[in-house]
């Protein structure tokens, strides 16, 4: 088992998880911050959903910094090609994260522009959503790449409309999750209103999980004769039918929990088409990067296998701790 | 200008301003942890007043520390590609182990510092503060592991296509500056903090506000203010001896030292003639000697015994490090002078002592930096010391014009945060802690 393939494959799958977790819990509260003027009518209305997220956004955030870091160390050919590839993209993905983080605390303290600071949430928040997908589809689909791994397109080659596909069905699943997180942490009229969000979003993502299915059966064939295809469709759609049917039990947990399970699906999926592929390069196959040719040494990789399996329980753990010291409702004003 | 120095700048900038925070946030937190910690024994009501507030002013200043943090993590990948395709084997661990090990830490407990003091148990709450404290320094630490493994390499090897590969992680961890380093940036952030608590509390009880909750900040931040430039100086001295132990060509450009002799003086102000290779200015004799080893004959190898190539910008440094050094000795007669007072029961009067204080707030962060440009300046032209020059580490698909655009884009938006910073800062301290 000391074989550095065993290891390679390992860092696909935790890179895929750190970015899956990155996705379900900073999703929920990148969905709060762009359905936030939907939802919330009343300044009081939009405190509440504020206040659900304040705790949590920074941790959630994290697990994107961990997992950049993560593809730093274990495949830095690709976190190289791809930051620097895409550097207009990546200022704007920088952009978007700064002002979201900035602008909650700005809003809270600075009265004279509560407004402000709100558009500059709400813009972030909705810029980011759209982004990641974006990035994401770009390297599963392919860029050109030259024979020194270099990124060879342009800004223009990032917005293709399968890669844009990946970005509006991030999208949909992103706000499908702040809403049904609105849904668990509001009551009342508030709690109605993330109920019809939600009602309409699950619509949006059954339509857009079924194109992105559809597109990714065309464009990788080899798919068609993988089972974790057809598994990874067959959660998706189970996390949707899911959030359908339980309308009437009133478990404002369960939502949540479903609608996680159809984002897993989506990645299920990115991460069978992709495998074992880092970044595709489109013009010939064998420029692509791949977890074999762009990975660090045994020993790095070793190294980073004792930091993750032992850390991340334990992060995991006390991350579950304070969640629960936060449970329930959340109320208008927390000090 | 070309895409190297941009980048050069921007890096330059974009960390320097990070910093700014991270250098409050390790200090303020060591503090909430010691006002929590009385708390709990004595069940003062001051030390929750205490605690509550500088945790409001901690979620001010870690916010924007966190926000500008994550950009300095994606420009090793935009702007160093070539660094990091070569030391990926190194360096990637290192920011991942941060991840992992500190930056969960923090910002997970940093939510129920803020928001959960009626939520959870005061034992909760205090470990919550103890967590929070142990993150920030852990993330300071595995910073300054990376940084410093790029001053003093150790622990690799160098394979057949050029890749620098890991050899052996303990080595590269505790490399031969990372401890040195990381002491004496920790304590510097102390006393930064130390600084800005006296400050702050000095101004209250000159103006006669928040009673005995000021008397006993001001109290904690003369003690802290007293202890922390003194061991500053101790940890920059053996910060010193590694330099010219490790770096011999960077120490000498640090002290404006030419020419190998023995008995070497100490510049306490001066101007390093980089063409004349001589340096001019007051100094104390044979004292640079005497600090090295304690023997005040023992000889120092000068620039000249360096290709000069290889020499950073010699006054530069000169200067900024000799700025830091100032500042460091000019904090220590000022802490000294404030535990006499606090000793003599004269501080609540010192009315000219009380009105220094706040102005003093900005120096320890003026320390800061020039302590930092002096390192990383005196270190170039390499970015890893003696195995990579930075000119090889930037990456070739990044254009001028991106950067200048990206530079433009980050100058405007840290302005922006740092005016709502100063704002928001002064209008914490107006408001003060909770009556
Ligand atoms: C509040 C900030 C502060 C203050 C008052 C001082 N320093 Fe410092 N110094 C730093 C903040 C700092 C720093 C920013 O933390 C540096 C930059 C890199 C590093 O390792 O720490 C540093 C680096 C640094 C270096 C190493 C340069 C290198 O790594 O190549 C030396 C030799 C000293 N310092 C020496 C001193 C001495 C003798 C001081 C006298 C009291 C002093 N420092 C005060
Ligand atoms: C190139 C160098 C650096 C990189 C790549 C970097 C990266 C980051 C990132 C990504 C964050 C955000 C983490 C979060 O969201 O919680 C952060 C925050 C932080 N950084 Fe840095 N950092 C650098 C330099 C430093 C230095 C020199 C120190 C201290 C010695 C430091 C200490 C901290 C601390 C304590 C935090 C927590 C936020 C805060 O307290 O303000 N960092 N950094
Ligand atoms: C936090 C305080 C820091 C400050 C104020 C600082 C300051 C600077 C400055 C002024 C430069 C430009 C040097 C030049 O003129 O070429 C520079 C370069 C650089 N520093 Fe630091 N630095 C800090 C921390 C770090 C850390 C923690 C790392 C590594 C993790 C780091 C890595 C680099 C790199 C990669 C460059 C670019 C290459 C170069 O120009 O040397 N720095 N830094």
């Amino acid at each position: 088992m000391e074989n550095i393939q065993n290891f390679q494959i390992l860092w696909f799958i935790l890179i895929g998880i750190l970015f899956l977790g990155y996705s379900l819990l900073d999703g929920f509260d990148l969905g709060i911050g762009t359905l936030l003027p939907f939802l919330g009518k009343k300044k009081e209305e939009k405190d509440i959903l504020i206040n659900s997220i304040g705790p949590f956004w920074d941790g959630n955030e994290v697990w994107l910094i961990t997992g950049a870091g993560a593809l730093f160390a274990a495949f830095p050919q690709a976190y190289a090609t791809a930051f620097s590839g895409f550097y207009p993209a990546m200022l704007l993905v920088l952009l978007a994260l700064i002002f979201r983080a900035v602008s909650l605390e700005f809003r809270a303290n600075d009265e004279a522009r509560t407004g402000l600071w709100e558009i500059f949430f709400i813009a972030g928040s909705c810029l980011a959503a759209l982004l990641f997908g974006v990035a994401l589809g770009n390297v599963i689909y392919g860029v050109p790449l030259d024979n020194k791994m270099e990124f060879a397109g342009n800004f223009l080659t990032l917005l293709r409309p399968v890669p844009l596909l990946f970005g509006i069905t991030g999208f949909a699943a992103i706000l499908l999750q702040g809403a049904s997180y609105a849904v668990l942490k509001t009551e009342g009229e508030l709690r109605q209103r993330s109920f019809q969000a939600l009602n309409i979003l699950l619509w949006v993502n059954a339509a857009t999980a079924s194109i992105y299915f559809i597109v990714m059966a065309f464009n990788f064939r080899p798919l068609l004769e993988n089972p974790l295809f057809y598994a990874a469709i067959l959660i998706t759609l189970l996390g949707l039918a899911e959030i359908f049917f339980s309308w009437k039990t009133k478990n404002d947990n369960a939502l949540f929990w479903k609608s996680s399970l159809s984002f897993a699906g989506l990645w299920l999926a990115a991460g069978a088409a992709h495998f074992p592929n880092l970044i595709k390069a489109i013009n010939d196959p064998n420029l692509s990067i791949t977890i074999f040719n762009g990975s660090t040494s045994l020993y790095t990789l070793k190294i980073m296998s004792v930091i993750a399996l032992v850390g991340m329980p334990i992060v995991v753990g006390y991350t579950v701790f304070v969640y629960r010291v936060f449970k329930g409702k959340t109320a208008a004003d927390h000090y | 200008m070309s895409a190297l120095l941009l980048a050069r700048i921007q890096f330059a900038f974009t960390v320097g301003f990070h910093f700014l925070f991270p250098a409050m946030t390790l200090g303020t937190a060591l503090v909430i942890l010691i006002s929590e910690t009385l708390y709990l024994i004595k069940k003062d009501e001051i030390y929750k007043k205490i605690t509550d507030f500088l945790a409001k002013l901690l979620g001010l200043i870690f916010v924007i520390g966190a926000a500008t943090g994550v950009t300095l993590e994606f420009s090793f990948g935009m702007n160093w590609s070539e660094y990091s395709r070569t030391v990926g084997d190194i360096f990637g661990p290192i920011l991942a182990a941060e991840g992992v090990i500190a930056f969960f830490l923090e910002s997970v407990f940093i939510g129920i510092l803020i928001f959960a003091r009626n939520k959870v148990s005061p034992g909760v709450y205090w470990l919550a503060a103890l967590l929070v404290f142990l993150g920030g320094h852990l993330s300071a630490f595995w910073i300054v592991v990376a940084n410093s493994w790029m001053q003093t390499p150790a622990g690799y090897q160098i394979n057949e296509v050029g890749k620098i590969i890991l050899s052996n992680f303990t080595q590269a961890v505790f490399n031969p500056s990372t401890m040195i380093r990381f002491c004496h940036t920790v304590m510097a952030s102390w006393m930064t903090c130390a600084i800005m608590i006296a400050g702050i509390a000095g101004y209250y009880v000159r103006k006669g506000l928040h009673g005995q909750t000021a008397r006993t900040l001001l109290k904690i931040g003369i003690i802290l203010f007293a202890i922390t430039p003194l061991l500053q100086l101790a940890t920059g001295h053996v910060h010193a001896i590694e330099v010219i132990n490790m770096q011999p060509e960077k120490a000498a450009a640090l002290e404006g030292h030419f020419v190998t002799k023995k008995g070497v003086p100490l510049y306490i102000v001066g101007f390093a003639d980089e063409q004349n290779e001589r340096t001019y200015g007051i100094y104390v004799p044979n004292s640079l000697s005497f600090l090295y080893n304690f023997d005040w004959n023992s000889e120092i190898r000068g620039l000249k015994e360096f290709p000069k190539e290889n020499w950073p910008p010699v006054n530069f440094v000169f200067q900024t490090y000799h700025i830091m050094v100032g500042i460091g000795i000019l904090s220590i007669a000022m802490g000294l002078l404030g535990v006499f007072l606090l000793l003599t029961k004269k501080i609540y009067e010192a009315k000219l002592y009380l009105s220094v204080l706040p102005f003093l707030i900005p120096l320890p962060h003026i320390a800061h930096e020039t302590g930092w440009i002096s390192a990383e300046v005196g270190r170039q032209p390499w970015i890893i010391y003696g195995l990579m020059k930075t000119a090889d580490g930037a990456s070739t698909v990044v254009s001028a014009n991106d950067i200048l655009g990206s530079l433009i884009m980050f100058l405007l938006v840290y302005l922006l945060l740092f005016i709502m910073f100063i704002m928001l800062f002064l209008k914490f301290v107006k408001n003060g802690p909770p009556s």
